[in-house]
């Protein structure tokens, strides 16, 4: 699993906020929520009426209407595994976040380190996830969540290391003429200067790294362990040819995913408002 | 005591030398412009009086110590073409970041913000972000800054280059108000043969290849710094337009040898 290398907003498009709403703008914002949605509705009708009309087998394609039936009928159980795989999901971002951010700081503040690190961790993205779960798991056991927080740890850990380590390289000449300037030891050129610049970076990386941190939870599971989540539901189900269930699950992990994508976008967008 | 000394100061980058066997003397208070065509070391000149650069010849002294230890002591302030104000902190703790470096309390750091905010004229602004003012009021945010430690040596490198003309001249009359009221001695960098008229006490005329020092030109600083119409005076003198003309000529001569 390899992550893009993230590039924050630009600055022109951060500005084009306008404060001016004009009737036209509503508009495009009404067309811009109600299009997506009529567009979705019209895919699930069509949908529907394929696996009708076409009498589809269930293996190969649950109606809509099935699936959301199994929706209703599990929800507890739903909620329940959502639960599970978000809650491992959030344990592997927040710890990903943090030791992505720490060994970027660390990198950025020694040659040596860098040079030793950077490899490492470049090294550990090219690592499929799907290779590290098995190995997780029997060496942690089945009966603990700490196997699949791991295997998100490390998808999190790399983009935002790698975004974190860009921006801290991003100092205006400027800014390192006037640090030098107020005879400013490192460590206060990193807090004052490096630090606060690389913040619209590392939440860039964050916001790549938060759907990362979902699928990488329900991959996990694939591969033995606790069988509590959303991913160890969906391949029960499908192997006990309860189709329309599994896709029940599949939906669930398609909430799930867009819930952490929005907040990641949600963080980013808060950190950064006040910035040019 | 002499706020700027450089006795034979000289500066080579690899094959090129960009400055050769500068004598200058700046005096407690005085001001003085550096002139000359581009390429010619007067921004390699103010950044060794800064210690941003070390000099391969001569010594330069700033305040009566090595230029080094003038810098790690907070004994200038600098202000550079571009403000160089950090975007995500507020106009007054942007002012407040040499006071922060040095370990200046909170409250004292914060006193001495709206002070000199109030000095630069932007005591209103001080929560607004650096991106929410005109390049001229950010421009006045670095100034304030770069008086926070109370320097007795203000070096500026260009700082109005980037501004609209009516901007500038209204600038120039600002920065000799600050000067005269915190009585820093002033090392400016500029293109305009006026500007550096108006400001200085004495203009430096430099030249190119190697970089040295051909002519000092009397300058047309009011001698009524704080008076508002002082600058506007001086500009339509006489005297004024006699010294521009002497900065020309002197700039042509190094030229043309």
């Amino acid at each position: 699993m390899t992550a893009p290398v993230p590039t924050p907003t630009p600055l022109s498009e951060r500005h084009s906020r306008s404060h001016l709403v004009s009737e036209s703008a509503v508009r495009s914002s009404v067309v811009g929520v109600v299009a997506p949605i009529v567009f979705g509705v019209a895919l699930l009708v069509l949908w529907e009426l394929v696996v009708r009309i076409g009498g589809l087998p269930a293996f190969l394609l649950p109606a809509p209407t099935a699936i959301a039936e199994q929706i209703g009928a599990q929800f507890p159980v739903i909620l329940q595994t959502a639960g599970v795989t978000g809650g491992n999901a959030l344990v592997g971002l927040v710890v990903g976040f943090l030791l992505g951010v720490l060994l970027a700081i660390l990198a950025a503040g020694s040659r040596v380190v860098s040079d030793l690190l950077t490899p490492v961790v470049l090294a550990a993205s090219a690592v499929p996830i799907v290779a590290l779960a098995p190995v997780f798991t029997t060496m942690f056991g089945s009966t603990t969540e700490i196997p699949r927080r791991l295997v998100v740890t490390v998808v999190v850990t790399v983009p935002v290391f790698v975004a974190t380590a860009r921006g801290l390289r991003q100092v205006r000449p400027v800014h390192d003429e006037l640090m030098v300037a107020l005879a400013a030891t490192r460590r206060q050129y990193t807090r004052f200067v490096r630090l606060p610049g690389a913040v619209p970076f590392v939440m860039t990386g964050l916001r790549l790294a938060a759907p990362a941190a979902v699928i990488a939870a329900i991959v996990a599971e694939y591969f033995g362990g606790l069988q509590n989540g959303l991913g160890s539901r969906i391949s029960s189900a499908a192997a006990n040819t309860a189709y329309a269930r599994a896709w029940a699950f599949v939906a669930a992990s398609i909430v799930l995913g867009l819930l952490f994508f929005l907040a990641g976008l949600l963080a980013e967008r808060l950190v950064t408002r006040n910035r040019r | 005591m002499s706020a700027v000394e450089l006795a034979g100061a000289g500066k080579v980058f690899g094959p090129v030398t960009a400055l050769e066997d500068i004598h200058l003397t700046i005096a407690e208070g005085e001001f003085v412009s550096l002139i000359g065509p581009s390429g010619c070391g007067k921004s390699t000149l103010l950044r060794l009086v800064a210690d941003l650069e070390q000099p391969t010849g001569g010594t330069v002294t700033v305040t009566g110590k090595p230029a080094r230890q003038a810098r790690l002591d907070q004994d200038y302030g600098i202000a550079f073409q571009q403000a160089g104000l950090l975007d995500w902190r507020s106009v007054a703790e942007n002012v407040e970041l040499p006071l922060q470096v040095h370990g200046v309390g909170r409250a004292e750091r914060r006193a001495r913000a709206a002070e000199l905010l109030e000095l630069v004229g932007l005591a209103d602004f001080a929560r607004s972000r650096p991106g929410e003012l005109s390049g001229g009021m950010q421009q006045r945010v670095a100034i304030a800054r770069a008086l926070a430690t109370r320097p007795k040596l203000l070096l500026m490198d260009e700082p109005f280059g980037a501004l609209d003309e009516m901007t500038r001249e209204r600038m120039q009359a600002e920065l000799l108000r600050i000067a005269g009221e915190t009585g820093a001695a002033v090392l400016f960098v500029t293109h305009s043969i006026p500007e550096a008229v108006v400001l200085s006490d004495r203009v430096v005329v430099m030249s190119p290849r190697p970089g040295r020092i051909t002519e000092v030109v009397t300058g047309r600083r009011p001698t009524r710094d704080l008076e508002p119409d002082a600058v506007e005076d001086v500009r339509e003198s006489p005297a004024f337009f006699q010294a521009v003309t002497a900065v020309r000529e002197a700039l042509r001569k190094g030229a043309a040898q």
